[in-house]
């Protein structure tokens, strides 16, 4: 940890990580190099990737076949690679939304989405979001018209879910870049819909 | 790897236990019936894995669609609205 001249004693986790990290240098199964290089990784993972296969499903009818089709290769045609895991991107469409959960634990798209947010570990969205997503989702100010069926996908498993959420009308003719800004990681949870120009 | 049981669009029931250990079929699916939405593939099995063991031979691994009014009764929103969960084979039988 840095010292940012903050200066509180280390909570047990800390202490536990800290204890293990330098008992793993000091036996030579790993480096300090390595760690570093791994945390510096998992913080270059960030929802942008996500948008990024988005944006590409929905300018390239092709590419959004292949990612439904098989979620992990599609990805590694945009150089993402989905090591160990196999990735589900699930369709929002006029008469399906989607949205993700893992109620044991909190298994997530971490490749594609980066760190899962804090309430994604919560016990309250876990238990609820099985239980009752029309009022979980509506706390998250998403409304889901009643004729619309509400596919909860628990990530007990292997699978990762991405969700691939529908263009929002009016922005006909933009780029993959500017689609992708309309993206975020809670539209990709399926807690949110991308807004376009006209909503 | 052990061969896949149930297809696509089979009616199966899951296994209603509780034996101990790290079991990736959540309480509340167990002794619920669904439809056998798609086959993932074969993967080791993870009460194994807990053990250090090398949870082989691998486990076909289903996902199974289940209906929301069948999981809670009382469940309040679109008759159509559903929940879909991984689940090992070991964990299902035929419906």
């Amino acid at each position: 940890m840095k010292d940012q001249g903050n200066y509180r004693p280390l909570s047990y986790f800390q202490l536990m990580e800290i204890s293990l990290r330098e008992l793993l240098v000091e036996k030579g199964i790993v480096t300090n190099e390595q760690v570093d290089a791994t945390v510096e990784d998992m913080r270059n993972r960030t929802p942008e990737r996500g948008a990024k296969v988005v944006a590409r499903a929905w300018v390239d009818a092709g590419f959004k076949q292949r990612l439904l089709e098989n979620g992990t290769k599609a990805c590694e045609e945009l150089g993402l690679d989905v090591p160990a895991l196999k990735l589900l991107a699930v369709e929002n469409t006029p008469q399906v939304h989607n949205a993700i959960v893992c109620t044991l634990c909190s298994c997530y798209p971490r490749m594609l989405l980066g760190i899962p947010p804090e309430w994604y570990k919560s016990r309250n969205y876990r238990s609820r979001m099985v239980r009752e997503p029309r009022a979980v989702l509506a706390e998250f100010g998403l409304s889901i018209p009643e004729n619309v069926q509400i596919r909860v996908h628990d990530s007990t498993a292997d699978m990762r879910y991405i969700v691939l959420p529908s263009r929002p009308s009016g922005t006909e003719g933009w780029s993959e870049e500017r689609l992708a800004g309309l993206v975020n990681r809670d539209c990709m949870i399926g807690v949110a819909v991308p807004k376009g120009p006209n909503d | 790897m052990s061969e896949a049981k149930f297809k696509p669009g089979e009616r199966v029931k899951v296994v209603k236990a509780y034996p101990l250990g790290h079991v990736r079929t959540p309480y509340y699916i167990r002794g619920c019936t669904g439809t056998v939405e798609r086959i993932c593939g074969a993967f080791p099995n993870p009460e194994e894995l807990a053990q250090m063991r090398d949870g082989l031979p691998k486990l076909p691994l289903y996902r199974v669609r289940f209906r929301q009014k069948e999981v809670w009764p009382d469940y309040r929103g679109n008759e159509d609205d559903v929940l879909e969960v991984e689940i090992f084979q070991h964990w299902l039988e035929q419906a």
